[in-house]
């Protein structure tokens, strides 16, 4: 049959399973937003590309399918990029279409001509400039295939108008994947035999769980192996939710805000497992005194990860959930005097606990973390949460206890403010009946403010709670910390009145500003049908405690 | 810091040389040279990249090459038995009283004279690094005017190939 380059896009979206997009139409792909008009997709239209890439983003993230962008060409497409490079460091599927100049005008500085492909080229899994209009449905098939297989990633595919508009003979290709292309899922028998002799001996081991554990789906079995060997687990920003929160062995999270005692567990470890996590600076601080009494093992299905910063005993390449199956099949009890000694191994991390519990001193103010505690109990820890970047990141990774994966949406490795509203609004497209919540601080939060409008324009009800301190609060707490008390412009003097903002938006705005407001704003932002922000006017100098001090080892810790 | 000659190949698209030399700039890695060209099979290229590093590095740059979409197979030559070879071609200055001996001494290399002129020859000369910078150097005091020299080209010795096995598999990873 025969269909243009733009009813060949849709074709092919439908049939990958896609159901929403996200996107912002303009000159360059005029053509397949006409053939976007009569099409079953719901398409989201944001109010900046940014935002649409962070929405599709937050999308996949909470349901685990790729998220899909259109964009024009030029701007549009730049206006992509931190987006895209925000996925590329979590390991987020995206597939992102952006429109490009008529192909003979191609590097002749046209209007509105960006070589996107060129831009997009480090952050992108791979990425294709479509030539030719025959090549367009195996280019989108291999494309989908690249994003969620494998260590999943962004893929930009970059269409002319011209593409767009021809003809040609068309049948849905069958799968197309490129020769070069072959991720390890199964560990390699050998290694799992010498893991499995580690474990056998190991008084003190530990479990450090990474984002790889949620993206492969492998939260059954990293239960199922801590419980059967009786080993605590911490877990990295993006791991949190890859083991639940409230379970005994649960040691939270690890790092330059890392709980006491996890920190202090990975310090003293004999056997450190890192399970998709990529030991990342945040992570290990001063990288030759991290764990340095532990064998380390390292699972990871990108082969680079492994021993790029530390040097571990053992790597063993492939999917985590398939390497955590193939030790459950072969793993034996622990025999009894070594069972015994991991008994002792998790008294003494509870005795840590109890000495220095994650705690902050109540005020006449209303402190941030206490909003957050108040956030977990009213949702019963059950909300979808996306945050910011910064203090209000860091406070909803140590008080929002997580039980589920794929629960926390945080930009993590790029670390990119303004992410938490769209990649909220993306997240609630997927599950509209879900609570979703964006935890945010006065300063990102203007930073893509303006999706407020695509959420309410779509009816997407996102809650957001603004941890309002009038302060870039993280960049302030390093000046206090480490710059003599110089608050070289982290103060805020000037925001808008969030209630009115979002009153202007037609969303609904609330405000707390004593401790005994906080339930009751949250209770009712809860039960508002429509989009709510909450502007919390928090203790404008509380710290995030405990912290690390960048290049330190992490049993260095301040407590503040 | 070692040097090593790594063999890549590649689909042969465009974009795909970016791809590669954007890796290496992006992650502090340096080409020391780099020459590329289309195999027997159209559709693939070779690269052959000279990169220096201890282990750790090398280990890295050859994964960050496989984990690249369209690399097809990357071999490390280096500790294995193969042949390299760059070509080079110079112009020297050719004074009468010069021309006798810079002849005599491309004989010595095997170096082809390829062009001539009343003042000056150019000169083509293949062979390892080591014999190229040889050969510069017993030119140098005779006045060499202009030098082009290509990147190294390389393949491991005996019958096996660094082809692409039926079924595609990628080294190492």
């Amino acid at each position: 049959m025969k269909k243009t380059g733009a009813q060949i896009l849709v074709d092919c979206l439908v049939k990958e399973g896609v159901d929403t997009i996200f996107g912002y139409p303009g000159g360059a792909v005029l053509t397949i937003y006409d053939a976007l008009y009569h099409s079953p997709l719901r398409h989201i239209l944001v109010r900046h590309e940014q935002g649409a890439v962070h929405a599709a983003d937050g999308y996949a993230r909470a349901s685990g399918k790729p998220g899909v962008v259109v964009v024009t060409s030029g701007p549009g497409a730049t206006n992509t990029v931190t987006g895209i490079a925000t996925a590329a460091m979590d390991s987020s599927p995206l597939v992102v279409f952006s429109g490009q100049v008529n192909t003979p005008l191609i590097g002749n500085d046209a209007f509105q001509e960006a070589d996107i492909v060129g831009i997009t080229r480090p952050c992108t899994k791979n990425n294709y400039l479509v030539k030719d209009v025959k090549t367009l449905a195996p280019i989108i098939r291999e494309a989908f295939y690249l994003a969620r297989t494998g260590r999943p990633g962004p893929v930009l595919i970059d269409i002319p108008k011209d593409i767009q508009a021809q003809s040609t003979d068309y049948v849905f290709p069958r799968q197309v994947v490129p020769r070069g292309y072959h991720p390890t899922y199964d560990g390699h028998p050998g290694q799992i035999q010498r893991c499995l002799e580690l474990l056998a001996t190991a008084e003190r081991p530990v479990l450090y769980v990474g984002g790889g554990v949620i993206l492969s789906g492998a939260a059954p079995e990293i239960l199922k192996f801590a419980e059967a060997e009786n080993i605590p687990v911490t877990m990295t920003l993006m791991g949190l939710g890859g083991f639940p929160g409230s379970h005994r062995l649960s040691l939270g999270m690890l790092g330059m805000h890392g709980t006491y005692w996890a920190n202090l567990a990975v310090t003293e470890c004999d056997l450190l497992i890192g399970i998709g996590a990529r030991f990342d600076d945040r992570v290990t601080g001063k990288i030759n005194e991290f764990a340095p009494l532990a064998k380390k093992v390292h699972i990871d299905i990108d082969p680079t990860s492994i021993s790029k910063s530390v040097k571990v005993h053992l790597p063993i390449v492939g999917d985590v959930k398939h390497v955590l199956r193939q030790l459950l099949a072969d793993a034996p009890r622990p025999r009894a005097e070594i069972a015994r000694a991991r008994q002792k191994w998790l008294k003494r991390i509870a005795e840590w606990k109890k000495d220095k519990p994650l705690s902050y001193r109540h005020g006449k103010m209303i402190k941030p973390q206490a909003v957050v505690e108040a956030l977990c109990r009213a949702t019963k820890g059950d909300a979808i949460i996306t945050t910011e970047v910064g203090q209000n990141q860091m406070w909803t990774a140590l008080f929002y206890e997580f039980n589920h994966p794929r629960q926390l949406i945080t930009s993590g490795g790029l670390g990119t403010m303004g992410f938490g509203l769209p990649a909220a609004i993306g997240a609630q497209a997927a599950f509209p009946g879900k609570t979703v919540i964006d935890i945010a601080g006065d300063g990102s939060i203007q930073m893509n403010i303006q999706e407020l409008a695509t959420a309410v324009q779509h009816k997407l009800p996102v809650k957001v709670a603004i941890l309002n301190n009038g302060f870039l609060g993280m960049v302030r707490q390093w000046q206090k910390l480490f710059y003599g008390g110089r608050y070289s412009h982290s103060r805020m003097d000037v925001s808008p009145d969030f209630v009115k903002l979002a009153e202007a938006y037609g969303a609904t705005g609330l405000r707390a500003q004593l401790p005994a407001e906080v339930e009751p704003v949250i209770a009712k932002a809860l039960k508002t049908k429509g989009p709510v922000i909450m502007d919390f006017v928090v203790e404008p100098e509380e710290d995030v405690s405990p912290m690390v001090p960048a290049g330190e080892a992490i049993n260095k810790m301040i407590l503040l | 810091m070692r040097k090593h000659t790594i063999s890549v190949l590649v689909e042969n698209q465009f974009g795909v040389l970016a791809k590669v030399a954007g890796m290496f700039s992006a992650r502090g890695y340096n080409i020391e040279s780099l020459s590329v060209a289309e195999t027997l099979d159209p559709t693939i290229s070779r690269m052959t990249i000279v990169t220096r590093g201890d282990d750790p590095i090398i280990e890295q740059i050859t994964k960050h090459l496989n984990k690249l979409v369209p690399v097809i197979k990357v071999s490390d030559l280096t500790g294995t038995p193969h042949i390299d070879r760059e070509m080079a071609l110079i112009k020297v200055e050719a004074k009468e009283k010069n021309r006798a001996e810079i002849l005599r001494i491309a004989e010595i290399f095997r170096g082809k004279i390829v062009d001539v002129s009343p003042t000056s020859f150019v000169i083509e000369v293949t062979g390892d690094d080591e014999k190229i910078t040889a050969f510069l150097a017993l030119l140098k005091p005779l006045g060499i005017k202009e030098i082009g020299r290509s990147g190294k080209v390389a393949m491991g010795r005996g019958p096996k190939t660094a082809g692409v096995e039926p079924n595609g598999e990628k080294e190492g990873g």
